[in-house]
């Protein structure tokens, strides 16, 4: 079993443990660091908040432990809610904690601590003003059931002015700088964790080890060991695969676009999205929440193919294309033709997705993206709509419309498409749109919520699309939900 | 004492404000920080372990470390709602990789029913599943992960029944966990038909998971005698200590319950923590080793109970002003499978129909239902907010019938001087406060400005509707079993004078041991560095209530003070007596950290330390026990007649907010709330109580939704599925005041009242509020049907019906 080394709150640590260990574990049961707390095992809570910076990356971000494998931890820096207050002094978040009354039962206050403390290091560098949504994206994914959130607002504003007078070990220097590999036999039974650096070693390994699973964030595999008790023996770790990580502007087809690694987070999204897609950055806000969101990839979103994912509606109506590769070299197919049924994808055994290629947005073009979830932060869509079109002289064209949560996979909306492409901005059009929907999709009941609801509510958006394309100087839906 | 954070954009501005909050320079700061070293009772001291919270020191129970052998538990929970278990294969269970015992019903040497009130809780299922979470064997193992994979290997032989999961239905047909309850005063049926106008309803108001932050956990150790020493995260260590006592058929005295701290209860460890005491008690004692056990998430929230879901109907018999003659109420507690306290909770539950308002010769009936789900458990407002909501219900359906404000019609039927006793028989004291309370809000948050102005807007806005509404809460406090209503206390007074306090009370956030200590450190003129609480132990305060019913510092309060005075008394003989020529009894007094005797020139100091030192030296006892009854209560179940609460707290609460019609999504824009602790113990403290229970009343009639599936299983299971409030739920505008001027009219702790429970309740407003901005969709002629929670879809769907009722 491969040793990890990483520094934990400036001191170098190492490890050995199997490889479906997580950060949280590791932490409270084999180094006997209790301060991280599991309230939930599922990325749902954030109790379980830490910090980790690799040395390439500008701050510290927040994650949660309790799936985040601690095999990733190798050649990074963690920072627990122990190492805070090291010198015997309270961090300013800390300190503001005590003073608003922040904590009550406290069971929660070490993850938000945590979560303040990433947010007070990026405002001690690149200040800025804490708007309502900046705090709603570094507290959203911290649930505390006691204090209803207002002393934890408190304590985020009155937090930033006070520097930290930040122990000497916060820079300190990674232990190692190799990656952790497979070992040389080829057999199928043995633990593994492998971190390969290029997209050949990859896939290399994929095929290898059939049998192994990938991992970028861990944000839904995980849960299988933490919920279902799987055991994960065999672990490629993607997120180290330097093609993966890319983001590069290049054409395809003759179609300019970005060219997206796999391996890229939401958080790394953020700023190409904002810049051309600012619907689709808007969707990231609640996509998750900060933790998961520094850790989710939009690869592992597409390659899981779940029908609730929050990307593939939005990249099937920009007309992405996802390009896989194996050993042998790449193919490129629309992302429509990958999902074939429900989990089920157009990937082969020896296959990894490495790029998703996302067209440039016609300058005339649109796109709306409608996200309906019972709770606006952090919350699983119950249907989400993805809207794209233009509307040149009065009419409607290049119409694109995916749905999520409306059927056993992500899929476009062809019939409802067919009935406005081409059609002026009429109520007719619409409506017509809006009865095609029945023909296309016959949504599930389930916990997020019910199949009536699923349809009217997807036949609403349209109602919706409607009223903003009619009467533009209308309100016809809520500002923290808007795009 | 506004904590208000207004937060538009401007955050520079709201941080200003907060910076001169903190830093002492404008007139709120005291109640936000403490900046004169003045920590006493009144102040707003800092949570005892507020400093621990925030380093990861405080621990909890699975920070507890145990031996390098100390074992860990699994349970084996029914995937079937009810059926019959034939036969439970546990061979391969007992063979799988470190597991050192698996026990089922048939090992347990004592009781093998652990019902906390009624009988009715088999510890494990001899036979007859009742629920699906209830739990079949537990297996221990040397890891966790060991013994819950040991688990999954069992093969289980399970006859399947259909389950009864209808409460209406099973109420119907009187099938019930306890009987019937009635409480009646006048004549309704005569106030019905003499009424001008008769207006009825039903409503479905969900149930809720307490989701404590920190699960059920326990960790029991066997002592060397017969006995076990439990760490739990518990409310009710009392209960706990007999339980697994009983459980292991062994004295009370064998078993000591610890409980430091609870990573949250509301509730749900009142009762509902002991079962796993019990089966990590059993482990103990048969095996010899530390024992722990904790319950993922998924299985806390399948296992244990949440809150009553209820269904309420009303019939009403009302004036032409739109006040209620009279009545027939009728609520039925979805009680789950067993009792529990679910007696208690939906007698709670007819108690607060009324909420503030005279209901007239009115009939109320409480039917506790039995279903094949987890038993249904205290839950902060014990059966009152459910109670509540049939009411709040009525009041806007009356206000659409008469063509009237809500809120004007709410204040028009309030208990008032004529229309001041209650459907059980009890006078409202303090009535006039709810009127003086409810009128100064309605000032301070602008409300009938604001309600042209939502007026006019909702005129011009076709999707988006907005809503506004006023709710008020009167709860009344006391357990209404009255032996609960006691609460004992030790306090222990060192040679270096630093003391020592305990008490029954546990501490689950809501700063208890801090109220306690300033209680102590008050009546000995201490500061609040010299007072500490260890934990709540069975082998210091024996015999204890639950921390319940809000009562935690009422009781616990009273009982401390009354340690501490007894003890001062004995001091101030001792000194009367001892000091030089003897000190002037008359006006003696504590103060500062001396005692303080005589006036003027004559004026004597003595130390604390000083003081306490010779007196122990001259063989003076310097600890003393502590008791308090709640006077003056009483309840003859048998006339659903008498006086259960010892005073009401009162508050009020207005919400307005924007719903999008066409999707159902809202957000809640604005906040008001003005709330009446009496004379405040720590501002600080009651406002996070205020403001906590306000955010958890609006999750509960809002985003927080349980879903059972069509066989009684639990599908919304984790925090992926049920869905809390989180950072962005809090309303933008957040305006939150406590009542002041208004001291309890009882002789509560220091004219203080209860705030745990209370608050909750105004979160009744942004349900009423969403209900308003539909009501929109009719031009206010009639109230739209609204069951709970309001999820984006059941508004959704409501907006829906109505526009298709319109075409």
């Amino acid at each position: 079993m491969a040793t990890i080394e990483f520094l934990l709150n400036g001191t170098p640590t190492q490890c050995h443990v199997p490889p479906d260990t997580s950060i949280l574990t590791l932490l409270r049961d084999h180094l006997g660091m209790t301060g991280t707390k599991e309230g939930c095992a599922s990325g749902d809570c954030g109790a379980c908040t830490v910090a980790i910076k690799g040395n390439n990356d500008p701050h510290f971000a927040s994650i949660n432990g309790c799936i985040t494998p601690a095999h990733q931890l190798h050649g990074q820096h963690l920072l627990t809610v122990e190492g805070l207050a090291a010198n015997g002094e309270l961090h300013p978040a800390q300190r503001a904690m005590v003073e608003c009354h922040g904590s009550q039962c406290g069971f929660c206050t070490p993850g938000i601590v945590m979560s303040l403390f990433t947010l007070h290091t990026q405002q001690q560098t690149h200040p800025a003003p804490l708007t309502p949504e900046r705090l709603e994206a570094a507290l959203g994914g911290n649930l505390c059931r006691c204090t209803g959130y207002r002393p934890i607002r408190d304590a985020a504003l009155s937090m930033q002015e006070v520097p930290w007078n930040a122990p000497q070990w916060i820079d300190a220097c990674q232990p190692t700088q190799t990656l952790l590999s497979a070992p040389q036999s080829n057999t199928n039974d043995i633990d593994l964790f492998a971190q390969p650096s290029t997209l050949s070693e990859l896939t290399e390994l994929r095929r290898r080890y059939p049998s192994a699973r990938l991992v970028a964030g861990g944000t839904d595999l995980w849960l299988e060991s933490t919920q279902r008790l799987a055991v994960l023996n065999q672990l490629i770790d993607v997120t180290r695969v330097e093609e993966l990580g890319r983001i590069e502007e290049s054409p395809f087809n003759e179609q300019p676009g970005w060219w997206v690694g796999a391996g890229v987070t939401y958080s790394q999204l953020e700023p190409l999205f904002a810049a051309n897609y600012p619907a689709f950055a808007h969707l990231l806000h609640r996509l998750g929440s900060q933790q998961v969101r520094n850790r989710g990839t939009l690869g592992g979103n597409i390659a899981n193919a779940s029908p609730i994912g929050d990307t593939p509606p939005v990249l099937l109506a920009l007309n992405a294309w996802v390009e896989l590769a194996n050993q042998d070299g790449t193919r490129t197919l629309p992302l429509s033709d990958f999902f074939l049924d429900y989990k089920k994808t157009a990937l082969a055994a020896d296959e990894v997705v490495s790029q998703i290629f996302i067209p440039r947005m016609a300058e005339d073009a649109t796109l709306k993206v409608w996200k309906l979830s019972k709770r606006r932060e952090d919350d699983i869509s119950a249907v989400l709509g993805a809207f794209h079109y233009r509307l040149v002289d009065g009419v409607l064209s290049d119409v694109r419309i995916a749905f999520g949560g409306m059927a056993g996979v992500p899929k476009r909306a062809l019939k409802a498409e067919a009935a406005l492409t081409g059609q002026p901005v009429t109520r007719e059009s619409f409506q017509a749109a809006q009865r095609s929907l029945a023909d296309e999709f016959q949504p599930m009941s389930d916990v997020r919520g019910s199949q009536h609801y699923r349809q009217q509510a997807a036949a609403n958006l349209f109602e919706r699309l409607y009223l903003s394309l009619s009467a533009p100087t209308q309100e016809v839906m809520l500002h923290a939900y808007a795009h | 004492m506004r904590t208000l954070t207004k937060l538009d954009g401007d955050s520079s501005r709201a941080r200003r404000e907060l910076h001169d909050h903190i830093q002492g320079s404008s007139p709120l700061a005291r109640h936000t920080v403490d900046s004169q070293g003045q920590r006493q009772a009144g102040t707003s001291s800092f949570h005892e372990s507020a400093e621990k919270h925030v380093t990861g020191k405080a621990a909890y129970i699975d920070d507890i470390k145990t031996p390098q052998d100390a074992l860990h538990v699994a349970l084996a929970l029914s995937p079937v709602a009810h059926g019959l278990l034939t036969k439970l294969e546990l061979e391969s269970v007992k063979q799988a990789p470190g597991v050192v015992d698996v026990i089922t019903f048939h090992d347990v040497p004592g009781h093998t029913d652990i019902g906390p009130v009624f009988p009715g809780d088999p510890i494990f299922v001899e036979q007859e599943i009742s629920y699906a979470g209830q739990c079949l064997f537990a297996v221990a193992a040397t890891s966790l992960q060991a013994a819950r994979q040991a688990v999954k290997l069992a093969t289980l032989h399970i006859d399947e029944q259909p389950a009864s999961l209808d409460p209406v239905a099973a109420a119907e047909r009187h099938d019930v966990v306890r009987p019937t309850h009635t409480q009646q005063r006048g004549d309704w049926q005569t106030a019905l038909k003499q009424a001008d106008q008769i207006i009825e309803g039903d409503l479905f108001v969900g149930g809720q998971e307490h989701f404590y932050l920190e699960g059920q956990a326990c960790i029991v150790v066997p002592t060397e005698d017969e006995g076990v020493m439990v760490y739990t995260s518990n409310q009710h260590p009392s209960e706990t200590q007999k339980l697994v006592a009983e459980v292991l058929g062994i004295p009370f005295h064998a078993v000591t319950v610890e409980v430091r701290r609870m990573g949250g209860g509301f509730g749900g460890k009142e009762t509902q923590a002991s079962p796993w005491a019990c089966i990590a008690a059993l482990i103990a004692r048969r095996t010899g080793k530390a024992t722990r056990l904790r319950l993922p998430r998924s299985e806390d929230m399948r296992a244990t109970g949440k809150r009553h879901p209820f269904h309420n109907r009303y019939q009403l018999g009302i004036d032409s002003q739109g006040v209620i003659q009279g009545g027939d109420i009728t609520v039925i507690g979805d009680c789950g499978y067993s009792p529990d306290l679910s007696d208690a909770i939906v007698d709670r539950a007819m108690f607060h129909a009324d909420n503030a308002y005279s209901l007239g010769d009115a009939r109320v009936t409480g039917h506790r239902a039995k279903t094949h789900t987890a038993s249904n458990t205290a839950f902060r407002g014990f059966g009152g907010p459910q109670g509540m909501m049939v009411i709040e219900a009525a009041m806007d359906d009356i206000a659409r019938r008469v063509g009237e404000d809500p809120l004007t019609i709410r204040k028009r039927n309030f208990y008032r001087e004529g229309r001041d006793v209650t459907h059980y028989g009890q006078q409202v004291d303090q009535k006039k406060l709810l009127h003086t309370l409810v009128e100064s809000l309605e000032t301070s948050s602008d409300y009938w400005t604001r309600r042209q102005q939502i007026r006019d807007f909702n005129t011009a806005s076709p999707v988006i509707k907005k809503g506004l509404a006023l709710t008020p809460v009167k709860f009344g406090i006391s357990f209404t079993a009255q032996h609960l209503n006691q609460a004992g206390a030790l306090l222990h007074v060192y040679t270096d004078g630093s003391i020592m306090i305990n008490h029954g009370g546990t501490e689950m956030g809501q700063g208890l041991h801090t109220k306690i200590c300033q209680v102590v450190a008050r009546e000995l003129g201490l500061d609040l560095e010299s007072v500490r609480i260890s934990a709540t132990r069975t082998d210091k305060v024996p015999n204890t209530s639950p921390t319940a019913a809000s009562s935690g510092a009422d009781l616990n309060g009273m009982a401390a003070r009354d340690a501490a005075s007894k003890l001062r008394e004995r001091l101030f003989e001792f000194a009367a007596e001892h000091f030089d020529g003897g000190l002037d009894r008359e006006g003696m007094r504590l103060e500062g950290g001396m005692l303080i005797a005589g006036m003027g020139e004559s004026e004597r100091r003595i130390p604390w330390g000083e003081l306490v030192q010779t007196a122990y030296l001259n063989r003076i006892s310097l600890s003393e026990k502590g008791f308090y009854a709640t006077p003056l209560i009483h309840y003859n179940r048998a006339t659903g007649q008498g006086r259960p609460f010892y005073y009401y707290a009162f508050g009020a609460a207005v919400a307005e907010v924007s719903v999008d019609t066409l999707s159902g999504e809202y957000l809640v824009d604005r906040v008001d709330i003005l709330h009446d602790v009496g004379n405040s113990l720590n501002p600080a403290i009651d406002i996070g109580q205020v403001e906590g229970g306000f955010i958890q009343g609006m999750g509960w009639l809002t985003s927080e939704e349980l879903k059972w599936n069509a066989k009684g299983v639990l599908v919304s299971d984790g925090p992926a599925t049920y869905k809390i409030p989180t950072y962005g739920d809090l309303p933008r505008v957040f305006n939150v005041d406590l009542l002041e001027g208004h001291p309890n009219s009882m002789a509560s702790l220091y004219r203080s009242k209860a705030v745990g429970e209370p608050p909750f309740m105004l979160g009744i407003c942004v349900w009423s509020a969403l209900r308003d901005a539909l009501a929109c969709l009719t031009d206010y002629r009639t109230s739209p049907h609204l069951d709970t929670p309001a999820t984006p879809e059941r508004v959704m769907l409501a907006a829906h019906a109505i526009r298709k009722k319109a075409l």
